[in-house]
């Protein structure tokens, strides 16, 4: 039902193109890192009062949220969109746009998750949308890295209302579908060569490439359901003076909880075996966990997002979640990720995404606002 | 303080401001039709594909539909061999090739050509120029610039200025007060016209006119237009029909200095002109229209020369064709 109307949105949709685009256009130019997204969260604050929402407002963890109020009131929707970006506030934020495409650091992830909360209340007025329920719409804060997603577990430890069903907005890709989290840990081992110690020829450099390969190992033994990833290693000094500090970067994920423990206390004893107080300092800091879980794939949430865009032509790639959603499902919300448009070169400087499926992307997050608005869910159906 | 000091005090007080004084742009609309006013939003272009989409899906969803605050957007362009008229016109711009503005007078190259022919083909009382290679384009770049014009009837023209950089990059820089400024107008200015100095940028490609300005003055077609402008309204209305705002950073594509040499030469050329008419300097002998630079490759210097003569469009006003067409 929902997906049938989303066809008539898509192409009603189409003429809020120069909105929706100068929205994206304005968001990915505001640099917004992890923790210093105020600039970002101000343009939001700004299109809520534009759109006529009430209660808009920033909140401690900084989240921008707006709410369009509905016909009953009693049931409270909640769309979100992380505003935090992987890049430095000193890097070039400008956006090229070409006749079919946008490109710029962030523009995907998630310039266009934001320019679609801030274009939504002009979406839904022109699509003659009237909800029973209120529509929350919120900007969140601090979802990278050490961020942790810090600004949505704010928001929902929090909140005073209760939230019936949420919907989680990421500008790429186009059919991805979440409706459940994998366990997480994520970790951050630092080598450090005390002073008066001989750094030899390659200082930490030698003993991270040895945990990183220890740490391979343990990922291929880890087995099928669980993954072991290293994100970075960092050894900064100059051509011709050993490093003698540097950080490894790592992350667990399985969809059972158990081998995250098991796999992070395997690397925790790893690390320990480094150690030496004399020759070699080696720690591993724990940085941010998620629980495993989620909605059934028989959930009629999940159903109806299936059949969404499916009627929309749009392939669907169900995949697991560690981002926005885990809070939500930690609180037994029923919610989902979806992406918004086909794009590559996600956190390159060259990120780039399609125009013309933005409307395929903005149809679909309508469609499935009106079928939480109309349909009493639960988590556990 | 000299009695000049004093002045350029007081008319930077009353007519400089910053892009912030006019963040309500809802008022600003308001202001804008209880005057009766229309304004036109004109880029010139010449190959700018890489920037003028995002310049027209700014000012488009901004200005026009969000805020109806200009009522038409153009695109002027000298013949670009890239896209940028075809992603212009995607985007909602109304996009004209400058040759096929008043065919009858020809075709001249440089963007003071395009400026002048704007004059012809659009509708608004207020025309407001903004260059196309604008990195960090926003919508400020021509509200805040129309907005005295809106708020003061006595204000004709109002010139865009932004911060000075702390420092520059190789490739990219936020627009201080333009390296030709600094080093050729404004040395020039304070022998000749000591009140234009209070102007921060006088050479900025961001400006608002009203047409019952822009109508009376002669365009040179090249280097020179913005300096002729400047000069010809300060010695027929005084500095006060001058307004400026602060637009904070403006972020492009760096210059050579090579570039900035062929620059100030058609500039100065203007300048001359301006005051040999004016009587300000007589017997000035013909001047050359030959710019001579060097590119050295080791110790091996080649000779380049480049023609630089800057024609000037008669002001429209005097076109028969203009008259008619804006019932003037």
């Amino acid at each position: 039902m929902s997906g049938k109307r989303a066809l008539i949105y898509r192409e009603k949709l189409k003429s809020l193109r120069e909105v929706l685009f100068a929205n994206m256009v304005m968001a990915a130019e505001l640099p917004a890192p992890t923790g210093k997204e105020d600039r970002l969260t101000d343009f939001l604050c700004h299109r809520f009062t534009e759109g006529g929402l009430d209660n808009i407002s920033l909140d401690e963890s900084g989240n921008a949220a707006g709410v369009m109020s509905g016909q009953s009131m009693q049931r409270n929707i909640l769309v979100a969109a992380h505003t935090d970006k992987v890049w430095n506030e000193t890097d070039d934020h400008t956006v090229s746009v070409d006749a079919g495409s946008m490109s710029g650091r962030g523009i995907a992830d998630n310039s266009l998750g934001v320019a679609v909360l801030a274009t939504l209340p002009l979406a839904l007025e022109l699509l003659g949308v009237s909800l029973k329920s209120n529509l929350i719409l919120l900007g969140t804060t601090s979802s990278f890295g050490r961020g942790n997603l810090h600004g949505i577990r704010f928001f929902l430890d929090n909140t005073e209302r209760a939230i019936d069903a949420a919907l989680c907005v990421e500008g790429m890709q186009l059919g991805r579908l979440s409706f459940e989290c994998l366990g997480m840990a994520r970790g951050k081992i630092t080598i450090e060569i005390p002073d008066g110690a001989d750094p030899g020829m390659t200082g930490v450099i030698d003993v991270l490439s040895r945990v990183g390969a220890e740490l391979v190992k343990i990922g291929e033994e880890a087995g099928d359901l669980s993954q072991l990833l290293v994100g970075s290693i960092e050894a900064v000094s100059g051509y011709n003076v050993p490093p003698v500090q540097g950080c490894l970067r790592f992350e667990i994920r399985s969809s059972d909880e158990a081998r995250v423990s098991d796999l992070e206390k395997h690397i925790i004893d790893l690390v320990t075996r480094f150690d030496s107080p004399s020759a070699l300092s080696a720690q591993v800091e724990m940085l941010a966990h998620r629980h495993p879980g989620g909605l059934d794939s028989s959930h009629r949430l999940v159903v109806e997002a299936r059949s969404v865009l499916e009627v929309l032509g749009i392939g669907v790639r169900e995949t697991p979640s560690i981002s926005e959603l885990a809070p939500l499902l930690g609180h037994q919300i029923p919610a989902l990720t979806l992406g918004v448009t086909r794009g590559e070169h996600r956190h390159l400087q060259n990120e780039s995404i399609e125009l013309d499926p933005v409307f395929d992307g903005l149809a679909q997050i309508v469609a499935m606002i009106e079928f939480m608005d109309s349909n009493e869910l639960s988590f556990d159906e | 303080m000299s009695d000049i000091d004093i002045r350029l005090d007081q008319w930077l007080k009353t007519n400089t401001y910053h892009h912030s004084d006019f963040w309500d742009i809802q008022e600003l609309v308001k202001a804008k039709e209880a005057a009766g006013l229309t304004i036109s939003l004109c880029i010139p272009t010449l190959n700018e594909e890489a920037t003028i989409g995002k310049e027209v899906i700014v000012f488009k969803s901004e200005l026009m539909d969000r805020y109806p605050l200009i009522d038409e957007l153009a695109v002027i362009d000298s013949g670009s061999t890239d896209r940028t008229l075809e992603i212009a016109a995607s985007f909602g711009a109304d996009t004209y090739l400058s040759s096929d503005i008043l065919r009858e007078h020809g075709d001249k190259p440089g963007k003071g050509e395009n400026l002048w022919k704007a004059i012809y083909q659009l509708k608004g009382d207020i025309i407001c120029y903004v260059d196309a290679d604008i990195k960090n384009i926003h919508p400020r770049f021509a509200s805040a610039l129309v907005a005295p014009l809106i708020y003061r009837p006595k204000v004709e023209y109002v010139k865009a200025f932004y911060d000075r950089p702390l420092a520059l990059s190789d490739e990219l820089r936020p627009s201080g007060g333009g390296r030709v400024t600094e080093i050729m107008v404004r040395p020039l200015f304070s022998m000749f016209f000591p009140e234009l100095t209070a102007l921060m940028q006088p050479l900025s490609g961001e400006y608002a006119v009203r047409r019952s300005v822009l109508e009376t003055l002669h365009f040179p077609i090249g280097y020179g237009v913005e300096t002729s402008h400047v000069i010809d309204l300060y010695q027929d209305r005084g500095l006060d029909a001058f307004a400026q705002v602060d637009l904070d950073k403006r972020v492009h594509r760096n210059q050579s200095t090579v570039d900035l040499g062929k620059m100030s030469f058609g500039i100065l050329q203007t300048f001359l002109n301006r005051i040999q008419a004016n009587g300000m300097v007589s017997d000035l002998p013909d001047l050359h229209g030959q710019f001579r630079q060097f590119l050295a490759e080791g110790h091996r210097y080649e000779l380049t020369r480049k023609e630089i003569v800057e024609e000037e469009r008669p002001p429209m006003i005097s076109l028969p064709e203009y008259l008619k067409k804006h019932g003037r």
